[in-house]
Parts: structure tokens; sequence; C-alpha cells
């Protein structure tokens, strides 16, 4: 069974992401770039699946600028066989990723997609949906746990209400939670081992796909400082301050 | 937010903008490598310290190995967490790829190992000194013990120790006893007993390789009669497989104030006639081939030293922002909230030298890595002999400096948490007593001492000695039309006393008593280490006002006027010491030399 896994090139979860000084977008310039902790979790869940004998191949794709190898490489010291890279310098949002995936999946015919549930820069919580909606693809999101057998998939989902299983038939989507798994870490040999492995790199041209964004960003801004508190003398002063500055009563 | 363990950003600074590591992709050896091989590294280094050393930390400090008599006992959880640094390939990454090794540059394996040094501490000594070990089979064994020996232990299944120290030989070790005899089968039997001896017994692995120190029956006195033996605690059956218990004993464990994780043991060798032994090399020449694994431990204690330094600054620097107390002097209104204690410049005096303290010694030790990977990769002979000359005579600085201001920043960092860092709530108090070991093994301080002022520098007509001096102004020359002019006439003007003092000291002993002229070796050593942490910290703070050049983020911006501050802190706060121990040295002050025993 193949499987298709897709990994996004973030900032890393321990940076303090600042608004650049004109508002336009994140400052990103020379911050630690990591690979999405919730794509992390879906490279694990391939490679379990390959350990167990489940999946026989791994294709990792991601999409971005040339630097996003780094996040292929990762993938692939961990245990994915080969990378795609479509590589583009536009900003991609969560259609125009999931219409490369789409193009991917049809050029690749995986039996699985597995990927992150969000990304933690943008939290859109939209391309495995979009991909499931471009595709025809059944899909099992937010998955805790995942279980191949007799060409079905059964995917365990966090929903508000608790935990609910899903059987769908492959191929399928199914984008990853946090409890999924623990990502394991690459070991020393296997990073050198990744060097070797084949990366592809092709356009969202060579695909067929218009990246142009379809929202625009207004602003980027940091949220608002919490004030310090102060304190009142008595009552009366902390109604008159309710009604006439927090103007909540 | 719990503390961060280290500061990458710090890592990132000394590996690619101080010592520049991605040069070292053009050599041969290192080609299939580049930044990315190197950070994926040092993030695995990371997540294995993170996953299975952070959380036991505290439980291998207050549950020290025991011995029921017949076996030890350490903390359970020791033992996969040893496994998951050899499996990820973290033990010896430098090695070569044949040997499962990832030929990553020895700067950057330090680096790679640096989370696990500061989370791990002495616990990691079973796989560092393993390494070290088996690194000197590789260069003075035959081909057999190679054989025999080296490849279990690089795949983990045995671990090594280096038994030297003897109840009656600690510093001096001229005076050891244990003895071997030579059998007709040309192997030794050997007698004697050990102390100290660290990972001297434990079940972490198959077998554990000795390599032992000893004298043949029959040998000189003194150190030209010292042999160096493989004495394994299992010998091997023909086939490699684990035969009978050879004849060592384990005689007890000693209880240290920290080091927790790492057994100390007394052996006993030949209680029952004599342990089997293999001769390393030719007879009387085992110290010089111990100094291989001596050396290398060298660099490892002051590196082990430094990474408990950075790790307790960085749990007291989160500690200061969080705690409130107090207000700024100038603030009387009791109605405004207390601030936290960073705000105090006296807690930022603490944290300052603690930066200050703990980033110049590790600075240091990735030096003296660059310099043993120079040593061996550099592109040409000259090069090659130059990093030699360098690495050899900064060993003792190298050792000494770390140890004695680890335990210094240590002590500081328990200062600024005041009662919560002398509890055990907080690791800072056991970060202490783990780095207080530093200045004792490896050479006392007072041996460094004797090493530096009367061997290295006048080794080989002042070769490494004159060597350094060159580095050093080398460094002043650069920084002279710079920014920071005023701090490099600083450290030219202690280059001067330096070289003064050495001249004064070492034409003494033509006239005087050596005992007395030698007094004050270790003034020498703390003004000699001095000013090389001083020029370490003006290459800091060169390559921080290259950073601040070039238009920088926001946090980096911050991160280099950090480095400026304290690399003006430690000119203007630690090196004018250099001035007062040098005139102890230069005026072979005699306090010490006359005092006598009976007047105590
Ligand atoms: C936790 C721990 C782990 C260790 N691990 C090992 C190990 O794995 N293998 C091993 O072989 N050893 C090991 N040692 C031993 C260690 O190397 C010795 O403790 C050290 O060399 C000092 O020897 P000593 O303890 O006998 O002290 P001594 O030699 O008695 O020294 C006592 C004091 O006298 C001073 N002194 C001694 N001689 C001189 C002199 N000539 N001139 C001036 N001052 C002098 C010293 O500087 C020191 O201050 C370990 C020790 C400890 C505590």
């Amino acid at each position: 069974m193949k499987v298709l896994v897709a990994v996004k090139r973030v900032v890393d979860y321990n940076v303090k992401v600042r608004p650049k000084a004109d508002g336009s977008d994140v400052d990103i310039a020379n911050v630690k770039m990591s690979i999405n902790p919730f794509c992390e979790i879906a490279v694990e869940e391939a490679v379990r699946l390959k350990e167990k004998g489940v999946a026989s191949e791994i294709v990792v794709v991601s999409m971005g600028p040339k630097q996003c190898q780094e996040q292929i490489r990762t993938a692939l010291a961990l245990g994915a066989d080969r990378g795609i890279h479509v590589e583009t310098d536009a900003e991609l949002q969560p259609l125009a990723v999931a219409k490369c995936l789409n193009a991917l999946v049809a050029k690749e015919s995986p039996e699985l997609v597995i990927m992150g549930k969000q990304s933690i820069d943008g939290d859109n919580n939209q391309t495995g949906q979009m991909l499931g909606a471009l595709s025809g693809l059944p899909q099992g999101t937010f998955a805790s746990e995942v279980n191949v057998a007799d060409g079905k998939v059964a995917v365990t989902r966090e929903v508000d209400g608790g935990l609910q299983t899903v059987s769908l038939s492959l191929p399928a989507i199914v984008t990853t939670d946090l409890r999924l798994n623990e990502p394991r870490y690459a070991k020393l040999p296997d990073i050198m081992k990744a060097k070797r492995k084949p990366v592809e790199n092709v356009s969202p041209e060579d695909l067929g796909v218009d990246v142009a964004p379809r929202t625009k960003t207004l602003k980027v801004e940091p949220p608002a400082q919490r004030q310090a508190g102060i304190k009142v003398s008595d009552v009366s002063e902390l109604v008159e301050k309710l009604k006439n500055e927090a103007k909540v009563i | 937010m719990a503390a961060q363990v280290l500061s990458e950003r710090d890592l990132a600074f000394m590996l690619y903008e101080l010592f520049d590591a991605e040069s070292l992709t053009a050599r041969q050896r290192y080609a299939d490598h580049s930044r990315e091989t190197f950070d994926a590294a040092i993030a695995t280094g990371k997540a294995v310290a993170l996953k299975h050393f952070l959380p036991i930390r505290q439980k291998v400090d207050t549950n020290e190995p025991t011995f029921d008599g017949e076996k030890v006992h350490l903390l359970p959880e020791i033992k996969p967490a040893l496994e998951a640094v050899v499996e990820a390939g973290l033990a010896a990454p430098s090695t070569d790829y044949e040997t499962g090794g990832m030929q990553l540059p020895l700067i950057v394996t330090n680096a790679a190992q640096a989370h696990l040094s500061a989370v791990a501490s002495t616990t990691l000594g079973y796989i560092s000194l393993t390494h070290a070990n088996a690194n000197l089979i590789e260069a003075h064994g035959s081909d057999e013990q190679i054989d025999t020996w080296v490849r279990p232990m690089r795949e983990g299944r045995f671990m090594g120790t280096m038994a030297m120290t003897e109840p009656g030989a600690g510093s001096g070790l001229a005076d050891l006893t244990t003895t071997a005899a030579r059998e007709s089968d040309g192997s030794y039997r050997l007698s004697g007993n050990k102390i100290f001896i660290s990972g001297g017994d434990h079940e972490l692995s198959e077998n554990i390789v000795h390599l032992v120190l000893a004298r043949v029956k029959g040998a000189p006195k003194g150190v030209k009669g010292i042999s160096l033996f493989i004495v394994p605690k299992f010998l091997l059956n023909e086939d490699g497989t684990i035969g009978e218990r050879n004849d060592v004993a384990l005689a007890g464990l000693f209880h240290k104030m920290g080091g927790r994780g790492h057994t100390s043991t007394a052996l006993s060798f030949g209680e029952k006639g004599g342990a089997t032994a293999y001769l390393v090399g030719e007879e009387n020449k085992g110290l010089m081939y111990m100094f291989h694994m001596m050396n290398e431990a060298r660099i490892m204690v002051g590196t082990g030293a430094a990474l408990t330094a950075l790790t307790g600054y960085q749990y007291a620097l989160d500690y200061a922002r969080e705690r409130p107390q107090g207000r700024l002097l100038a603030n009387k209104d009791p109605e405004s909230p207390p601030i936290p204690i960073i705000e105090h410049a006296d807690v930022r005096r603490m944290l300052l030298a603690q930066k200050a303290y703990a980033e110049g010694a590790y600075a240091l030790c990735l030096y003296g890595s660059q310099l043993a990977d120079d040593e061996k990769t550099a592109e040409t002979k000259e090069a090659r002999t130059k990093a030699h000359t360098l690495l050899d005579f900064l060993t003792p600085i190298i050792k000494t400096w770390p140890s004695e201001y680890g335990p210094q920043a240590n002590n500081l960092a328990i200062q600024v948490m005041g009662g919560h860092g002398y509890i055990n709530e907080h690791p800072v108090e056991m970060f202490y007593r783990d780095n207080r070991l530093n200045p004792i093994h490896e050479g006392t301080t007072g041996i460094q001492s004797l090493d530096l002022l009367g061997r290295k520098v006048p080794m080989n007509n002042f070769a490494g000695y004159r060597a350094m001096l060159a580095e050093m102004h080398g460094t002043v020359e650069q920084a002279k039309g710079s920014e920071l002019s005023l701090f490099a006439e600083q450290l030219q003007a202690a280059l001067s006393e330096l070289q003064e003092t050495t001249n004064i000291v070492l034409a003494a002993t033509a006239e005087k008593d050596l005992d007395l002229v030698f007094s004050n070796s270790v003034s020498y050593l703390e003004m000699f280490g001095h000013i090389v942490i001083a020029w370490i910290w003006l290459r800091q703070g060169m390559a921080a006002d290259a950073g601040l050049q070039a238009n920088p983020h926001k946090q980096d911006e911050q991160f280099y006027r950090g480095k400026l501050q304290a690399m003006q802190y430690f000119f203007h706060s630690e090196l004018p010491k250099i001035y007062h121990w040098s005139k102890l040295v230069r005026d072979i002050d005699s306090t010490s030399f006359e005092m006598k025993p009976d007047w105590f």
C-alpha cells in the first residue's frame, strides 16, 4: 500500500512570532523553521504502518520555497522512502495546497493520504477537507487512532462529544490530531541515508494548478497587551468604572 | 513554560557565527554534510535528552547506586535511556560511516551531545568513557585487540573504564603499586587495588573492559615503569562469547555528593591469584598511552563543567524573570506591585557573571573540539601540526577553567534563586554538587597548574605557549580598528603582563627553590585561563558585532547585545583580576611556601 504524506514548513513552535513592522505579515526572517507538529504525527503514523507491514511505500510531499527540502529530508530521515517537492515562492493558501495534493493523488494513486489536521501558522484546518471535496475520497479528520484492514481504514476521531470511529473505504484521507502518536526522532545514520533518497522537483504549473491566493490578508497585529489592574476604593467607584470605562453595565 | 535546558540560539551562534562549522564541509571527510545535517543531529541529541533523561534527572540524584554484595543496582530507567543514546547514533557520532558513525565533525559532535551532557550529567559517563577507552585501544592496541574489544564497545554491548587511581596513588600516579606478572603464553596476571573507578561495575552491559595501569614485576620505579593492560570483567571464549568471570571483584561503591548516575567503585584485582590481563603496546609505556584517553577525557570534563554551568544559568534566568520580589530603590510606593527579581541590578550582575563564565567556558571547549578535529582533518600538514600544538598546550586550561568557574556559575544560580535555589525542588543545588567533582578528577587544579607552568609552557622551546600567544595577538590586531578596540587594548595589555610574568617566574627557577617559585602556580593558571577566556569573549564580541551590522531580526539584535554586554562584564569585572594573580606569581610571593605545617 502506498501512503502519501504531506508536510508543511512552518515557524518552529518554540519561536515567539511577531508581526512585521508594516503589519503586512508575520516576520519570519531568520527564525527557526520546522515540520508542522501535526505533519510530524502524520509522518510517524505512516512509518508505523510501514513497520507493521501495512504500508509498502511512503511518499512525502511538501509545497513551498526551496528550503522545504529540509522538511522533506527530515521526513525521509524518519522513514519515508521518497519525496516530492512542489516548488514555488508564491503564497500558498489551503485551497491551492489542496489542489496540488489532488493533482498528486491523481498521479501517484496512493491508497492513503495522511496529513495534519491544521498547521500551527495559519491554524486554518481546511486543507484535508478541501482535498476530500476535490478528490471525492472519503475523509477521517482529527484522527486519534488509525487501523487499516480489509481494504478499509477505521479512524477514531476526536470530536466535541468524545470519540467517534468512522470506517472509510480505501483510498482515503486521514488528518491527524495530537494524540494519534508520539513522533520519533531521526537516528543519526538515518539523517545521512536520507540524503541518498530521491526527491522529485515539480512546479504547480507542472501539476496544472493555479495557486493564486483567493483571500487577502489586510493586516497582521499582535494581540492587545493586558493592562495592569488597579485598586478601587469602594463599590460606587467600581460601578462607576464598569459603567463608564469598561462599558459593560 | 519551563526553562530551556540550553539556549539553541547560542549553540547556533557558537557553531556557525563564531567557529564557522559550515566551512568544515569543504573537507573530504565531511563532504556529505551541510548545516542541515548538523542541525538534524543536534535536534536528535536534544530530543533524546528531553525524552529519556530530563524526566529521570532528579530520580537519578536521589536514588544512588547500591551494592548487595553480589550485584550493583542502578535506577532501572538508566539502562533504557543509555540504550536510546546508542540506538540514536549519539554515542560516537564522529566515527566512520563504516563503523556505524555519522562522520560528524568533533565540534558538531560536541554540540549534538550538549543537551545530553547538560541533562544526563555523569550518567552519560558510561558511554563517553567507553568510547574514549575504545579510541585508546584503536590508537595503541593490536589488530586483534581492536577486533576483540573495540567493536563490541562501539555497538554498546561492552562498556569501558580507565583504572588508574589507587588508595595510595591519586595525583601521584608514579607511586602506583598494582603489579602484573608475565605468563608463558604472553598474557599477564594482574593484582592490586584501584579506587574511584567510574563505571567499574554495573549490569548495564555484557562485559566491562578495564584499562588498568600497573607495573610489570621488576619494572623501574616511577612513571617509566608503568604499563597499560586490558582487563575484562569476563574472559571471552574462543568464539568471542562471554566466558568465565575474570579475577576482578567489586570491593564496594563510594557514596558521592553528586554525579550519582555513575558508579564509583573500589576494585580488587587478583584476589584469587591474578586477573588475566593483556598488555597494550609495549611494557613501560603505559602512561603515555593512557594520556591518549586522559587528554580526551580532560576536554570532556571541561565540556561537562561548562554545560552544567550553562543549564544552571538558563534555569536561574527563567526563574529570575518570573519571581516577583521587592521594588526598585527609586520606587517608594508600597501599593505598586513587586517586580520580577531580574529587574534588580544585583540579580542581573549574578546572571551576567554566569553568562560570562558559562558561555566563555563552553566556547573554549568548542574551540578545543575544533582543534582536535583540525589535528586530524585540516587540509595541510602545517595546519594539522599547529592545531596539535595548540590543543596540547591548552588542555590544562580547557580542563581547569570550566571546572573552576562552572561550579562558580552554579553557585550564583543558587544565589539568584535565594532559598529556593538551596532546596531540591529546583535542580540548581544538584548542578552545583555534580559540577563540584570537575576540579578534582582528571588531574586536580593544583596538578594542572604545575603541568601548565612547569611543562606545557617551556615545552618544545615554548612552541605551544608561543602559538597560543600568537593566536590571541592575531585577534587583538583584528579587533583594533573596530568598535571593540578598547577591549582589544585591554587584552593586549593583559598579554604583555602575562609574557613578563612568565619570563620572570621561569627565570627564577634557575636561582630559587623550585617549590617556592611554583608555589603560586594556581595563580598563574588562573591568570592564563582568564586571559584565554577574555580572548574567546573578544571573538564572541566580534561575531556579535558582525551580526549587529547585518540588520538583524529584533530577537537576534537582543541576542547580540547580550553577547556584547557579557563580554564587557568579563573585561570590566574579571580580566583585571589577572593583575592580582600576576603580582603573586612574579613577586614569587612566599606566604604559602613559608607557612609551616606546625603553625596551623
Ligand atoms: C567521582 C570520581 C570519579 C573518578 N573517576 C576516576 C576514574 O574513572 N578512574 C581513575 O583512575 N580515577 C578516578 N578518580 C580519581 C581522581 O582522578 C583522583 O581523585 C584525583 O586524581 C586526585 O587524587 P586523590 O583523590 O588521591 O587526591 P590526592 O592526590 O591525595 O590530592 C589531594 C590534594 O593534594 C594536592 N596534591 C597532590 N599532589 C600534589 C602535588 N604534587 N603538588 C601539589 N598539590 C598536590 C591535590 O591537588 C589535592 O588538592 C575519580 C575520582 C572521583 C572523586
